[in-house]
């Protein structure tokens, strides 16, 4: 404001009149600047109330039921209290693994290959499909690989419900492989090839490597993410109320687990299913903690 | 900063028709470049003496950059990107058949405007870089020997000797670029070629970074681009000047500097344009 340039000598009459409408602007801006805080605050509040809610909930109803037992017995008969979901467990982590195995690689292949070749007609189809994989509800994708792989050979099994989930996994591991490459400045590609680097040498030593942080962050919440997908199993791995950790026949997991224990009429169950879904949630904070780690040491020292 | 007395004595005769004396680290004959249909590089013919400063002058866009990378086969990396002509290394064509751009490289090292040290690696990693991938890759020993000797040569050895293991992006940027000049050193190339290298510096570690440019004379041939016409004056022996893609003139920096034959290069140095 021009008119409060000149301050020599006693403030006129006009000067304090502009002094004090500064005053209330002053105010007001600050007023609507607490407001905005204070909802602000309450969003984000909210924003992890669910997950607060849920915590407890499942400590409160599920927390007895979470002991060394849990982690190492088989399920009882309906009417005996205690016994564990050690199978279901075991199975969740195996097939997991499964999902990593087939979602990783071919997902962290893509998305390189999405990075190093943007615009090519190949790359816009694979990006365009790898987005519509994404959105495809998980129904759809167990009905699908109960279709390729349960059906053809008659039997359930703990691979069909892997690559499953392994299926779920690629589109998210290939677009945040995508992303984090295309983090990495041009300016280090051409540093490597200048140096001498081949191509592919500097995709993977210098680009990949750069990138890989981040990579492995997205890795894990991707894994995370399919720890508790329940409808892609349905069909596949099925579920198994006894030991087993072959591939080739049905396997227990947990959200399976949860979800029979759940519907049924036993009281024991119920206190089971409240444990399990506590245990599957405790994974999946594991694996999202990792992440975090992860992420942390991305800019850390170079060894 | 003054520019030492002797540099003059090393000043070549450097008239654009000179013919290949033997003396002539790298000849380029009849360049032009594109990036698809834009042609920035337009007939250029220079030689470039063996262990000398060369500094590429002209306004932006002239085509400094884009020369710079055609001597080590960098311009190619570029989607739509396209040369022809010649650029001879000790007689051979680095565009001929059969010469592998990756082979070049080794030989051409090249440091760019803004410092890139690999984030992922420490400081000794960082210059190894280009060690690695050498055909014939020295023994840890040897190559921490080499790791010395080129930070020694970019001047930082006494700032960074002491946290070899430390990550290099924790040093500043002027370090980061004598540390990229290292890098480029330690697989001994016989040109370097520098891109505007310290565009993005303080004055300072622009003065440590120039006054390391002179020093590397004795042992290596040096092309710089810079912006900067008295950088240019203070470390070159010879000076070229290009504009619209065309090399105007090029001669010994002294007589440039003094009495430049063209008169787009007298404006272009007195501050009529550019």
């Amino acid at each position: 404001m021009a008119a409060t340039n000149g301050w020599a000598g006693a403030p006129s009459g006009r000067q304090r009149a502009v002094a004090e409408r500064t005053e209330r602007t002053i105010r007001r801006r600050r007023l609507r600047s607490s407001v905005m805080i204070g909802l602000m605050y309450v969003a984000a509040a909210v924003a992890i109330l669910p997950l607060l809610l849920i915590v407890i909930h499942l400590i409160r109803l599920g927390g007895s039921s979470v002991n060394l037992a849990f982690f190492t017995h088989m399920q009882r008969s309906p009417g005996e209290s205690g016994g564990g979901m050690a199978n279901a467990i075991v199975g969740t982590l195996i097939l997991i693994g499964i999902a990593s195995a087939v979602g990783l690689p071919v997902g962290i292949g893509a998305g390189l290959y999405l990075a190093e070749k943007r615009t090519t007609l190949l790359a816009t189809t694979v990006r365009f499909l790898a987005d519509v994989l994404n959105g495809l509800p998980s129904i759809v994708m167990g009905i699908f690989a109960w279709e390729l792989l349960v059906k053809p050979v008659r039997h359930f099994s703990a691979l069909a419900g892997g690559i499953a989930l392994g299926a779920m996994m690629i589109p998210m591991v290939t677009r945040t492989t995508e992303e984090m490459v295309r983090l990495v400045p041009i300016s280090l590609r051409e540093a490597a090839l200048a140096l001498g680097y081949s191509r592919w040498r500097t995709s993977l030593s210098i680009v990949l490597r750069t990138a890989l942080g981040g990579i492995v962050t997205g890795a894990l919440v991707a894994m995370a993410r399919i720890a508790g997908e329940t409808a892609p199993l349905l069909f596949t791995a099925l579920g198994n109320q006894f030991w087993s950790t072959s591939l080739r026949a049905p396997i227990a997991a947990l959200p399976l687990q949860i979800f029979n224990y759940a519907i049924s009429a036993y009281d024991e169950w119920h206190a089971q299913a409240w444990a399990g879904a506590l245990v599957l949630v405790g994974i999946v904070f594991v694996i999202s903690l990792a992440a975090r780690v992860a992420t942390r040491q991305r800019y850390g020292a170079g060894d | 900063m003054s520019r030492p007395d002797n540099a003059t004595a090393l000043a070549t005769d450097g008239a654009p028709s000179a013919t290949n004396t033997p003396a002539s680290r790298i000849v380029v004959d009849q360049l032009d470049a594109y990036f698809a249909a834009v042609h920035a590089v337009r007939g250029v013919s220079i030689d470039l003496t063996d262990r000398s400063v060369t500094a590429i002058i002209g306004p932006s866009g002239c085509g400094k950059s884009t020369f710079l990378r055609c001597l080590n086969r960098m311009h190619e990396t570029i989607p739509g990107a396209r040369v022809t002509g010649q650029v001879r290394l000790d007689g051979q064509d680095i565009y001929g058949n059969g010469i592998s751009p990756v082979a070049v490289r080794r030989q051409v090292g090249m440091v760019f405007q803004r410092p890139t040290p690999f984030p992922t690696m420490s400081i000794r990693e960082n210059v190894a870089a280009g060690l690695v991938v050498t055909d014939r890759k020295p023994g840890r020993k040897q190559q921490e020997e080499i790791v010395e000797r080129a930070l020694k040569r970019a001047a930082l050895w006494d700032e960074v000797g002491d946290r070899l293991k430390m990550s290099a992006t924790g040093l500043s940027g002027g370090q980061q670029q004598r540390l990229c000049i290292a890098r480029a050193l330690a697989t001994d190339p016989e040109v370097l070629l520098l891109d505007e290298p310290t565009a993005s510096l303080d004055p300072i570690s622009t003065q440590k970074v120039e006054e390391l440019i002179y020093e590397l004379r004795t042992d290596v041939t040096v092309v710089i681009v810079t912006h900067n016409m008295q950088q240019a004056a203070r470390v070159s022996d010879q000076t070229a000047f290009l504009l619209g893609g065309e090399l105007i003139e090029v001669a010994p920096t002294e007589n440039m500097f003094t009495s430049p034959q063209d008169e787009r290069t007298e404006s272009y140095i007195t501050g009529r344009f550019g």
